[in-house]
């Protein structure tokens, strides 16, 4: 699966993007963030507080509880500041 | 006539009265054309700035923009709507983005531009990063997103979207 991070997410884990292959067991967006944290130190200086993180599975918004089985990429952002 | 929807995410500059015009140009079912136009302020939080870095999500910054567009003219008369947003380096006094919004009454053409305002700023997937004016080192800092922000697109919601 394609984990893709934008901004300050990006900055701290050091990586635009990545393929990871996760565990059986991890089903939704939080337990991917818990899972993500624990691979190292720059994983878990980005997850430090997963309450602010934001994602998006296939480019959608989801919500944290979101079931991640079937999805091609999903992206962990800070909150969007365009406009 | 179908409403004229244009939905455009590019790193070039965009001239914004020359876009705006495109959406009463020809026609005479228009009667309000509403425009807002973001610009890159000179200075943050009181401090100076050398510019503005915007990332964006490639292909969902489209696709949020597009959906939110489609719900505008769905809920409003419109007879088009543009946004355009920028991504990439920015200086003060250039602009970042626009909204123009078209119907053949005012109300509609601003209710529609401040809902893709306030939905903008909370969906669509941009980040901004200011770069300081500070002497030869570069110093940047990425802009915290606002509460009031999101207290704003919430006034959109509508009654059987918010219970969900």
């Amino acid at each position: 699966m394609k984990i893709r991070y934008f901004a300050w997410v990006r900055e701290r884990i050091g990586k635009p993007e990545e393929d990871v292959v996760v565990p059986a067991g991890i089903a939704t967006v939080a337990e991917l963030m818990t899972w993500l944290a624990g691979r190292g130190e720059e994983y878990a200086y980005a997850f430090d507080n997963p309450k602010v993180i934001r994602a998006a599975i296939d480019r959608s918004h989801v919500k944290p509880q979101a079931e991640i089985a079937g999805a091609r990429e999903i992206a962990f952002f800070p909150p969007m500041t365009g406009g | 006539m179908a409403a004229m929807i244009a939905v455009k995410v590019q790193s070039e500059p965009f001239d914004a009265s020359a876009e705006a015009a495109t959406l009463s140009r020809g026609r005479t079912d228009v009667g309000a054309v509403v425009t807002f136009t973001g610009i890159c302020r000179g200075s943050e939080n009181g401090e100076a700035i050398a510019a503005l870095t915007l990332e964006h999500y490639p292909g969902m910054a489209e696709t949020e923009i597009e959906s939110h567009v489609a719900e505008a003219a769905q809920r409003w008369p419109l007879t088009g709507a543009i946004v355009i947003h920028r991504f990439g380096r920015i200086v003060p006094g250039e602009d970042i983005m626009m909204v123009a919004t078209a119907s053949s009454h005012r109300a509609a053409a601003f209710e529609a531009a401040e809902f893709l305002m306030d939905y903008l700023k909370t969906r669509a997937p941009f980040w901004k990063q200011v770069e300081k004016a500070s002497g030869s080192a570069i110093e940047t800092s990425w802009v915290e997103a606002r509460a009031d922000d999101d207290s704003a697109a919430a006034r959109w919601v509508k009654p059987h979207q918010a219970a969900e």
